[in-house]
């Protein structure tokens, strides 16, 4: 059940969010800025609404698994996590520093409880449709764990993640739940340039998923898709995200520019001087912030 | 003379040697493991006879998992399992597991942590008529060089199956190394195995041995019978399977390397990054000694009997002989 209230809770969670994001990213002087905001509201609805889990026990057996694939939106994880209660919030400052828990990419080594490490693209949702499948071999059809797979659209181009996709198709594996990130952008360009992905829904339709498609920052449309996700029984379920890579920084959003890059770093035609990025985003945040607030009152 | 403590098969030197491709040994090895461990789980990508994981799959049709002509899938989906506490193996020819798919195996189960036994069958030139596209001569280089992941190539089924029950216990991701072809089988049920334990499988009637030779793998009864005839020759040699590639036997070979002052190494792979450079990196920096390296020397494989290509690349009895009489020549 979403209440007004409860939306009104996570929509100032992921401005919060947000701005840690914006904030580490400021601090490590590198990482990827556009994904990692596009996904703060996918991230906000799972971790603090969607998903059975424990920050005070992250290794207990029943919670609900989410791998993350295109593990260069770490930051995004990172500040989720910190902000749930899995760790100091302070710590999101060490992002990509020498010593820190929080490689650039995520690595279990350093945070046991992350589900497995990524970076590499391509390759979460075989780790997740694994799972799946050990989860059925455990609990056959009374499973009450679900299996949360979030990727990138970008990382469509590689084979791996349709060799998966059919695997899950083959198995119907109702306790896995994809989330594609359809942002339209990757490091190099537009991804209908690079290569193009649409019909994208009739793909997966092809490789035996239900599909739904939804608005990824509308809470509401979020919490429907993943309440219809759970309840198919026949199929594995992909929730294709229409997302605003960038969102919340005016001048970020839909530029592919912003992929893999941090602000404050680099001057750019047509952007912020690189001065002034990181302080405009962050005015902006908290401006928003405050709108919400005053939006719901 | 064969080492008395290790009860090899006494029937090693006559020709009617029982012949087993490790493969068999893999197959009776999982199927064993399967029954002692509920948690024992299976992969394959479309090869399940060829690897004889077969006898697992129809034992257990609920903990195998077909993945289709699909080897990068194979090993991460063989990751996920392995997070929720499964013990995955996955096979397929080594050409392919881990030749296609070697970046997915370093990041979703070396660099993760994740107890997965790659099952890489069908290596070295013995492959034979396939040809060289099927001929897996990288695979060790390619799997010892990854951290976290434990080596082994067995000389024989049955030591094939033991290395299969003692994988299906270790904590660590690993890469087991199997043949096509029927080798013959060197050990007995009551030879000793521990995984990272080189044995002495040939040693003199008295004295010091001049020569020591390392094999890994297939090649082991070649080089016992080369040993054989070096000794009715006059020259003294140990023969040590080194089974276990990584972790490296360190103390054993030392050992050896003291006693003999001159190595063989000896193994179905490309010379470059294989077993035989692996022992050079542990002599080179604590007890340099000359060594001749029997393996492929940069070159890829061809079609042929398992015997023709052994002889055409120089890996055969005659060029262990001479290996051996060139080394104890380097002798300082």
């Amino acid at each position: 059940m979403l209440t007004e209230k409860k939306i009104l809770e996570l929509e100032q969670k992921a401005n919060d969010i947000r701005i840690s994001v914006i904030e580490m990213l400021l601090e490590a002087g590198s990482g990827h800025s556009a994904g990692s905001l596009g996904m703060a509201d996918i991230f906000t609805i799972l971790f603090f609404h969607i998903l059975k889990h424990d920050p005070k026990n992250p290794f207990w057996e029943g919670r609900d698994r989410l791998i993350l694939s295109n593990g260069h939106i770490a930051p995004v994880y990172y500040a989720t996590m910190a902000h749930a209660g899995y760790f100091p919030i302070e710590e999101l400052k060490t992002l990509r520093k020498f010593g820190t828990r929080l490689q650039g990419h995520p690595h279990r080594e350093y945070m046991p409880w992350l589900e497995t490490s990524s970076g590499p693209l391509g390759s979460g949702l075989s780790q997740a449709v694994g799972m799946a499948l050990a989860d059925r071999m455990d609990c056959g059809a009374d499973t009450h764990r679900f299996i949360y797979c979030l990727m990138s659209d970008g990382e469509l181009d590689e084979g791996n993640s349709w060799e998966a996709a059919m695997l899950a198709g083959k198995h119907k594996l109702r306790n896995l739940i994809a989330v594609v990130d359809r942002n339209n952008i990757q490091i190099e360009g537009f991804t209908e340039d690079i290569m193009p992905l649409e019909p994208l829904s009739d793909k997966w339709r092809a490789f035996n998923w239900h599909v739904i498609e939804t608005v990824g920052h509308d809470f509401k449309s979020l919490n429907e898709a993943f309440e219809e996700a759970q309840a198919i029984f026949e199929k594995p379920t992909v929730i294709i995200a229409h997302t605003v890579p960038g969102q919340g920084v005016d001048f970020m959003e839909h530029d592919f520019k912003w992929h893999g890059i941090p602000p404050g770093i680099r001057d750019m035609t047509g952007e912020p001087s690189k001065e002034e990025q990181g302080k405009l985003a962050l005015r902006e945040l908290r401006t928003l912030g405050g709108k919400i607030k005053s939006e719901h009152q | 003379m064969l080492n008395p403590k290790l009860k090899l098969n006494p029937k090693i030197f006559s020709l009617g040697c029982e012949q087993v491709p490790t493969r068999k040994g893999f197959g009776e090895g999982l199927l064993k493991a399967g029954e002692l461990d509920k948690n024992v789980v299976a992969l394959c990508a479309d090869l399940t006879e060829s690897t004889m994981m077969n006898l697992f799959a129809d034992k257990f049709p609920d903990r195998f998992v077909q993945v289709g002509v699909a080897e990068q899938n194979l090993v991460t989906v063989a990751s996920g399992l392995s997070a929720m506490g499964k013990i995955p193996f996955c096979s397929s020819y080594a050409m392919f597991s881990p030749g296609r798919n070697w970046e997915q195996i370093r990041t979703t189960i070396a660099y993760n942590g994740r107890k997965v036994v790659i099952v890489g069958s069908h290596s070295g030139i013995s492959v034979g008529a396939d040809g060289g596209t099927h001929q897996a001569l990288e695979d060790v280089a390619l799997m010892r060089v990854l951290p976290n992941t434990d080596v082994i190539s067995p000389c024989d089924a049955i030591e094939a199956k033991k290395a299969t029950l003692a994988l299906a216990k270790t904590p660590k991701p690993a890469y087991l190394r199997l043949f096509r072809e029927k080798t013959p089988v060197v050990t007995t049920e009551e030879t000793s195995f521990e995984p990272g334990k080189a044995q002495i499988f040939w040693l003199p009637d008295v004295g010091l041995a001049q020569v020591g030779i390392i094999v890994s793998g297939g090649l082991m009864h070649l080089a016992l019978l080369a040993a054989k005839e070096l000794e009715a020759e006059g020259i003294k040699t140990k023969v040590m399977n080194l089974a276990t590639i990584k972790p490296i036997d360190t103390d054993a070979i030392l050992e050896l390397a003291k006693e003999c002052k001159a190595m063989v190494t000896i193994e179905e792979h490309q010379v470059a990054g294989g077993m035989g450079s692996a022992v050079a990196e542990v002599l080179v920096e604590s007890f340099p000694v000359p060594i001749e390296f029997i393996g492929v020397r940069d070159k890829f494989g061809q079609s042929g009997t398992p015997d023709e290509l052994i002889e055409k690349y120089g890996l055969g009895k005659d060029s262990i002989k001479k290996a051996v009489k060139k080394v104890l020549k380097r002798k300082v």
